[in-house]
């Protein structure tokens, strides 16, 4: 369902006219509160007034996660610490997270796109809101959490760990909604058949699922295993937290963004150069109302699409492709570039395997060497070693054939691999330590 | 006629198999038979127990892959070319052998032998023709 007609389903034209005159906002914003910025056009010889048509976001400069670092702890913010209410923190995987700032009407705007988010997926008042996420710095649970009240739904702030004991809330309370990261959906459907609860049984129909990269395989085996729509979200905290972008119940087809607040554009990475629509790169963000923390062309790292299409369900707004890894998660194998993600897609699609692997990069003498383990279950065991090693071999010979990189497949036994209750440890580079 | 083998995905981790048979030992299960196919990545352990379903349910619970294959015992006469006779007569009707290996306990002065055939009733339907003696499994798992 659609909770703002007017902003979700704009024409094409009123949409573009409100962005280029919230990007002028923006611009004349941290040109003026930001210094930071100011010193970056000033050196491009930008003015806010040279902002004359959308397609001017290309005389602004990039923003990139090491310009954040460098002004550490707040130095982007723009404005003063008597309108801001709420800070939260990137998960910073290396070096100090960064903080991110929020003003009374920021966390308005928030609410209210995280409740468009969760109205994308069906979701409205009356629904009990299980929220997995974590709370505290990190954006996710605080995020869905205000959304879901927005919505007039009933929110169980569980966030993250304990997982039977969640198990137990989903039975007991009757969620109908379950927002966590993928990856931890999965976790609970291996606890719960450990302790012999079947989904069915319980009232979830939907689950919001972001905070990581996942593929439409685990898509598939999620729905399978929870017995409900499994829908993908996007949102960083640089950008806002949940609530940037959605996928819909109609299609499950691509994640809408809510472009009357972002403005996305996608680039060649290396390069710089803006990509067509449809071509893959690195989704670059502009955000076009935001007070406390604007940023201009925000390099995201993540690899997606722009489509343009109308969508069945009504919107049109833009939609990103479901994405395709991160470019800082991107591994050089010989020269060749592999993406996590790629990986996980073919063990997919191979009958009988768990949806739980990991990489495991590593150097002998000059040679880069990748490992895949992958865990065996009783689908795909047989008794005879060939026929595992037949397993083992297909998979090696897919991702051959796929990525041209000569890979060895080890099976491994289930629940070797660790669990997350987070983000997933997909890869493992002994090339660095 | 058949007799029913519990299979277990080992990775090559020092202390697996100790720990399957730890794991059956304290439920007061008896290992009949056993054999390791390993490669330098895993292993296959497979297992004749003297209880299967409960033998089934403890590994499972401990979180190993379980496998179920049905193989035949055959009784072997224990003197030179007695194996040959056999594996000749299965060759000769083009049953393959998938994998053997032999039961711990003697029947009396000849060796049960477990094998895994492509074609499990054509291997019993011919053995038993020439005479060779097939093992029920309620005798396999008390022998
Ligand atoms: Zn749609």
């Amino acid at each position: 369902m659609i909770r703002d007609v007017e902003h979700e389903t704009m024409p094409r034209e009123d949409l573009e006219t409100l962005q280029l005159r919230r990007l002028q906002a923006v611009v004349e914003r941290v040109y003026h509160l930001v210094p930071f910025y100011r010193r970056r056009l000033d050196e491009l010889g930008v003015k806010p007034e040279h902002i004359r048509t959308l397609e001017d976001v290309r005389l602004l400069p990039f923003t990139a996660k090491q310009d954040l670092r460098d002004n550490y702890p707040f130095g982007m913010f723009a404005a003063p610490m008597d309108q801001i209410v709420r800070i939260h923190a990137s998960s910073g995987t290396t070096g100090k997270s960064t903080p991110v700032a929020y003003t009374q009407r920021d966390l308005e705007t928030w609410a209210e796109l995280m409740a468009r988010t969760l109205a994308a997926g069906g979701a409205h008042r009356g629904d009990i809101v299980h929220v997995a996420y974590g709370y505290g710095l990190f954006t996710g649970g605080l995020g869905v959490h205000y959304g879901a009240e927005r919505l007039g739904a009933a929110v169980i702030p569980v966030s993250g760990g304990q997982t039977r004991r969640q198990i137990m809330l989903i039975q007991d309370f009757g969620p109908t909604v379950l927002c966590c990261t993928p990856s931890f959906a999965l976790y609970l459907a291996e606890v719960a058949q450990e302790m012999g609860v079947d989904f069915a049984k319980t009232k979830l129909r939907v689950g919001v699922f972001g905070a990581e990269p996942w593929t439409e395989g685990m898509r598939q085996e999620i729905e399978k295993r929870l017995r409900l729509d499994a829908l993908d979200i996007y949102g960083l905290s640089e950008i806002l937290g949940p609530g940037v972008a959605s996928e819909c119940l109609e299609a499950k087809a691509g994640l809408h963004m809510f472009e009357d607040h972002f403005l996305p554009e996608v680039i060649n990475p290396a390069t710089l150069e803006r990509l067509a629509p449809g071509e893959t790169g690195e989704l670059v963000i502009t955000t076009l109302s935001k007070e406390a923390f604007p940023l201009l062309r925000y390099r995201t790292r993540d690899l997606t699409s722009l489509d343009y299409a109308p969508c069945i369900c009504g919107r049109t707004i833009a939609r990103i492709s479901r994405f395709k890894g991160r470019s800082d998660d991107m591994l050089i194998i010989r020269g060749v570039n592999v993406f996590p993600s790629q990986i996980e897609s073919v063990l997919m699609e191979t009958p009988g395997v768990a949806p739980h692997y990991q990489l495991i990069v590593d150097r002998e003498g000059q040679l880069d060497t990748l490992e895949v383990q992958v865990e065996v279950d009783e689908g795909a065991f047989s008794d005879e070693v060939k026929q595992l090693q037949a397993l083992a071999q297909g998979i090696q010979r897919k991702i051959k054939d796929y990525f041209t990189v000569s890979v060895k497949v080890k099976l491994v036994e289930p629940r070797s691999i660790p669990r997350s209750e987070g983000k997933a440890k997909r890869v493992i580079d002994k090339r660095q330590q | 006629m058949k007799v029913e083998q519990i299979s277990v995905f080992l990775e090559n981790k020092a202390g697996r198999l100790a720990e399957v048979t730890r794991v059956l030992g304290e439920a007061g299960i008896n290992i009949r038979a056993l054999s390791l196919a390993d490669t330098t990545d895993f292993g296959i352990l497979r297992l004749i127990v003297d209880q299967y379903d409960k033998a089934r349910e403890i590994l499972k619970d401990k979180g190993f892959t379980v496998g179920k294959t049905e193989v035949v015992a055959v009784e072997v006469p224990d003197r030179p070319g007695g194996l040959g006779l056999v594996l000749q007569i299965l060759a000769t009707a083009g049953v393959n052998v998938e994998y053997m290996y032999a039961f711990v306990q003697h029947s009396g002065k000849n060796a049960v032998i477990i094998f895994r055939f492509d074609n499990l009733e054509q291997a019993i339907d011919l053995l038993q023709k020439e005479g060779i003696h097939i093992y029920k499994g309620e005798e396999v798992y008390r022998l």
